[in-house]
């Protein structure tokens, strides 16, 4: 039997029961392979449930530091009974299945290309701990254990994670090495030899770090300025707050008080929530909200008054499968159009796309400064895959330099030496944005009512006609300005000859790129262009214009990213192909290259690669 | 409805403690219906903002949809006013104070926009205890859609449609003060004397103050038959008690007989008299101010004055242990914590 054979090179699926304290083995082996300088990407496909049901955490190691999700699965390491002859069937050939055999497998489990490996892992708890509580979490220790022999990887690396984990908890510290060791010996003992996938040293993550890229954005509002959070608990966007919180006791204490320099509401809804943030932000502070699909529905009235009045807003939106009790814990981008043109009349947002828990911080941080420039939303589009699994991604930086734009704001001496009258809704500059001030500022000038849209430019109560249309033409002119603002597009890729581009954005970008680089190195030249904000740049609609087909990758089932692209780039639709992907698992780059090479036979472009098993790594 | 505001004012008025004259708290001309409680409300919120003294630029005006929350521009010119959305208004406000704690914030809103679409965001404001004055502009009625029933129109009122109401009401200052109001106080806009102290004692409050006030819809409820009209209300009110409300660091110029009044002492050290003898009611004991209004109810009377005062309750600030600083103030220096934090940020995740 050919056994699969790799170095630095696999994907590793752990089938856990929910709620059974495997997260935390599954993550000490996740660190321990970014510890050993190889790049590794876990993704963790979790249910809508605390306890019982199934999840996978899966695990790719990529020396060529391509992180997103692979698909398919060379080794698993079956703990769910439920799912268990599932995740044997789902093994690749010459894959290994790795379980507890303290029970027997039954007959079903009789594939003659599949490597089989017991662990008596509930006997060997049994006989070795006490506490029936720690029995079951350090069986998932012990499997670790085992996994570091069979992968031949650095055992120091793992005694050393679980040592750095618990070395203020002493107590767990000894049982945890205990059923590391034991695993390792129990490997090295009845499996020499068996694995022929290898975990080596590498030096290829330089200074990155691991982190989930809700963490980033909820420190990304922290270095933001951020200060008011309104916010309604919600999958997958709740961890955002939870990180701005802790991130403000730790960063955010005032010395001599104790006092946090921070006000966290949780409100009743989501409706409450951006309300908040919209009257902390009319009131001068720096406010966000984060939420996801469901919570952006209920946000709707609210975003149009805040685009109709001009106040700046940042809202969180980390995408998933909706609705409530659709798939709330699955990843999707499938909010793009909901959030471009959300609410009521003519509307329109600016979205940025952030594509790593660096970009998750920078975007987050920015949309402060964007927000008060412009006045008026801003949303990041996040996603569960982004939000909630750990990246390897480029460590945070911040310029000691940098102050915020608190942008177009007038203090009551400025006020007071102006030679015209102010209007709050007066375009001086010719650009869209108006001056603005804080309530308090003064009890000479400065003080108005604000409403939605029926007002002159001085704020003053007007329901004439042509005021009305002259304003919405200053809104659609602030638009135009804000596009210079946001971040422009990545070129990927761009050969002279290539007459197919490829776009994506945000997490579609992983498994996108991974593609790219097969399709040209098989030599067809595909071009590829990420998008990081809208409205759109001039760049998209010239990539658009220089190719003659243009396959839009993205992670929903109609195609919003290419129908804003159609209705704000005026392309004939002809020329976009949707590439979609929408079960809510992560891209996987497998995959990726089957639909994108169906596309591109479409697009008259022939590709004779294999599909499948060649992987992006080949 | 009037078109023109005279320019005179009587010259005997002198300015008050800050300066500042009545014309100051003034605001737009009003476009509410003639004979409108609405006008007599924002009158006495002008008039209660000039004795305190307040600086007019220092409030903040916020209010939903509806009749009562256009009355914003109609009082206190000089201050910055958000007429938000339908039901809103206390999400608005929440986020307006949290961002600067140093301004006083006055929320007013209507019985539609309470307590139907607004219901949840009253309730959660309230318990909250955000520090605001919330006044109800009551009037069993919408009516800037011509009338409806509103879900604080009393069962079998009989407004200008002529069909009796068929749904139970809700009483907006039993669940205030259920839900953790600090201050709670129901008036009736045809009561100056009543109602221009009652506002000076809610402004003064840290914390929710909630005023439910009786305000007739002189065009869609003033009828016979509606238990919010004029003089349904003149005839079946009866108050908790008189009171006096004098505040910080002004001196007591009226004198009192033993035994005869009680004090409750606000956070701002200013103090409620009220005078016993005239009701029995314990106005620190929530649930005698829950019976008394059941009572009332029961004998076909409406239960006004100041109904419940927590003088030890907490805000929402103190909830949360945020700085005495203005967040809005704020700077980088404050706020960002550096590159080098955010370098031991990273380790922690490698």
């Amino acid at each position: 039997m050919k056994r699969i054979s790799s170095v630095n090179d696999c994907v590793i699926r752990f089938a856990n029961v929910n709620g059974s304290g495997s997260a935390s083995a599954n993550n000490l082996f996740a660190k321990a392979v970014f510890r050993m300088g190889v790049p590794v990407s876990p993704k963790n496909i979790f249910p809508s449930n605390i306890q019982g049901l199934p999840t996978w955490y899966e695990v790719r190691v990529n020396d060529q530091g391509y992180i997103g999700r692979r698909g398919d699965v060379d080794m698993v390491v079956a703990m769910n009974g439920q799912t268990m002859l599932r995740d044997y069937m789902d093994l690749l050939s010459g894959g290994y299945f790795i379980y507890d055999s303290s029970r027997q497998l039954a007959d079903d489990f009789n594939r003659e290309d599949v490597i089989e490996i017991g662990l008596p892992l509930t006997s060997m708890c049994n006989g070795a701990f006490e506490n029936p509580r720690m029995r079951s979490l350090l069986k998932n220790i012990i499997y670790v254990g085992a996994l570091a022999f069979l992968l031949d990887m650095e055992f120091s690396v793992l005694t050393e994670s679980v040592e750095k984990q618990f070395r203020k908890k002493t107590k767990l510290m000894e049982p945890n090495l205990k059923a590391l060791h034991m695993g390792y010996e129990y490997a090295r003992e009845q499996y020499p030899d068996v694995c022929q996938l290898k975990i080596e040293r590498r030096d290829k993550v330089g200074d990155a770090i691991m982190m989930d890229g809700n963490t980033a954005t909820g420190l990304g509002a922290i270095y933001g300025g951020a200060t008011v959070v309104g916010w309604y608990p919600i999958t997958p966007s709740t961890s955002v707050i939870e990180a701005f919180g802790k991130y403000a006791d730790q960063l955010r204490v005032e010395k001599e008080t104790g006092r946090i320099k921070a006000a966290i509401v949780q409100a009743e809804d989501e409706l409450a929530a951006l309300g908040i943030v919209i009257g902390a932000t009319w009131n001068g502070a720096r406010a966000f909200t984060a939420t996801s699909g469901p919570g952006v529905s209920l946000m709707n009235e609210f975003l149009g008054l805040a685009y109709y009045a001009e106040i700046p807003v940042v809202l969180v939106d980390v995408q998933r499968a909706g609705p409530s009790t659709g798939l709330p814990t699955r990843t999707q981008q499938s909010d793009v159009l909901s959030c471009a043109y959300a609410s009521h009349g003519d509307t329109q947002h600016v979205l940025l796309f952030p594509a790593s828990p660096y970009e998750c911080f920078e975007m987050t941080a920015d949309a402060f400064d964007l927000a008060d420039r412009l006045q008026t939303p801003v949303i990041v589009l996040s996603d569960l895959d982004l939000g909630m699994n750990d990246h390897l991604s480029p460590p945070l930086v911040w310029d000691d330099s940098r102050t915020y734009d608190r942008g177009k704001v007038l203090n009551e001496e400025q006020l007071l030496g102006l030679q015209e009258r102010w209007g709050r809704y007066l375009d001086v500059d010719g650009d869209g944005i108006c001056y603005r001030t804080y309530p308090g500022t003064s009890d000479k000038a400065g003080a108005y009512f604000t409403r939605g849209s029926a007002h002159d430019e001085y704020s003053v109560y007007s329901e004439d006609a042509q005021t009305y249309e002259k304003n919405m033409q200053r809104l659609q002119r602030k638009m135009e300005t804000a596009v210079s603002m946001l971040p422009a597009p990545e070129i990927f890729c761009e050969n002279e000859g290539g007459r197919i581009g490829v776009i994506y954005f945000g997490t579609s970008s992983h498994a996108a790129e991974e593609c790219l680089d097969r399709l040209n190195r098989e030599g067809i030249p595909v071009n590829g262009l990420r998008v990081r904000a809208f409205p759109f740049h001039q760049q998209v609609s010239d990539f658009i214009d220089r190719h003659d087909k243009v396959l839009v990758l993205e992670q929903n089932r109609d195609g919003q990213l290419r129908t804003l692209l159609i209705n704000e780039c005026e392309v004939v639709p002809q020329k976009l192909i949707s590439v979609v992907h929408y079960d809510g698992l992560p891209l996987a780059s497998r995959t990726v290259y089957s639909m994108l090479a169906d596309a591109l036979q479409k697009a008259g472009q022939h590709v004779s690669g294999d599909d499948r098993n060649q992987g992006g790594a080949a | 409805m009037t078109f023109f505001r005279p320019g005179f004012r009587h010259p005997d008025l002198p300015p008050n403690e800050a300066g500042y004259e009545l014309r100051d708290y003034e605001g737009g001309i009003s476009t509410l219906c003639a004979g409108c409680g609405h006008d007599s409300v924002n009158a006495a919120i002008i008039r209660a903002c000039f004795e305190l003294a307040i600086e007019p630029h220092k409030v903040v005006k916020l209010s939903g949809i509806g009749c009562s929350s256009k009355s914003p521009a109609y009082f206190l010119g000089k201050s910055h006013g958000f007429n938000s959305v339908h039901g809103r208004m206390p999400s608005i406000a929440t986020g307006a104070n949290m961002a600067n704690r140093d301004l006083i914030y006055l929320g007013v809103s209507g019985d539609g926009d309470t307590a139907s679409i607004g219901m949840g965001q009253f309730a959660h404001a309230v318990r909250r205890n955000l520090n605001m004055v919330y006044i109800v502009m009551n009037n069993g009625c919408y009516g800037l859609t011509k009338g409806q029933y509103s879900a604080t129109a009393d069962k079998g009122s009989i407004g200008k449609k002529g069909e009796p109401n068929q749904l139970e009401s809700i009483d907006l200052c039993e669940i205030a003060i259920q839900l953790g109001a600090g201050f709670v106080g129901r008036s009736f806009s045809g009561d100056k004397q009543q109602l221009v102290p009652m506002l000076k004692a809610a402004l003064s409050y840290e914390g929710m103050s909630f005023v439910d006030v009786i305000s007739p819809c002189v065009t869609f409820n003033n009828t016979p038959g509606s238990t919010k009209s004029y003089h349904w209300v003149r005839e079946h009110r009866e108050a908790t008690n008189t009171f006096d409300f004098v505040p910080f660091r002004q001196e007591i110029t009226t004198e009192y007989a033993e035994g005869k009044t009680e004090a409750v002492t606000l956070h701002d050290e200013s103090v409620i008299y009220l005078h016993k003898g005239d009701g029995n009611l314990q106005i620190t004991d929530r649930r005698q101010a829950m019976d008394a209004l059941e009572e009332h109810k029961r004998k076909g009377l409406i239960l006004t004055g100041i109904l419940y005062v927590d003088p030890e309750g907490e805000d929402t600030h103190v909830i949360l242990h945020t700085t005495k600083r203005a967040l809005n103030a704020l700077g980088e220096k404050d706020l960002c914590p550096g590159n080098d934090a955010l370098a031991d940020i990273n380790d922690r995740f490698r």
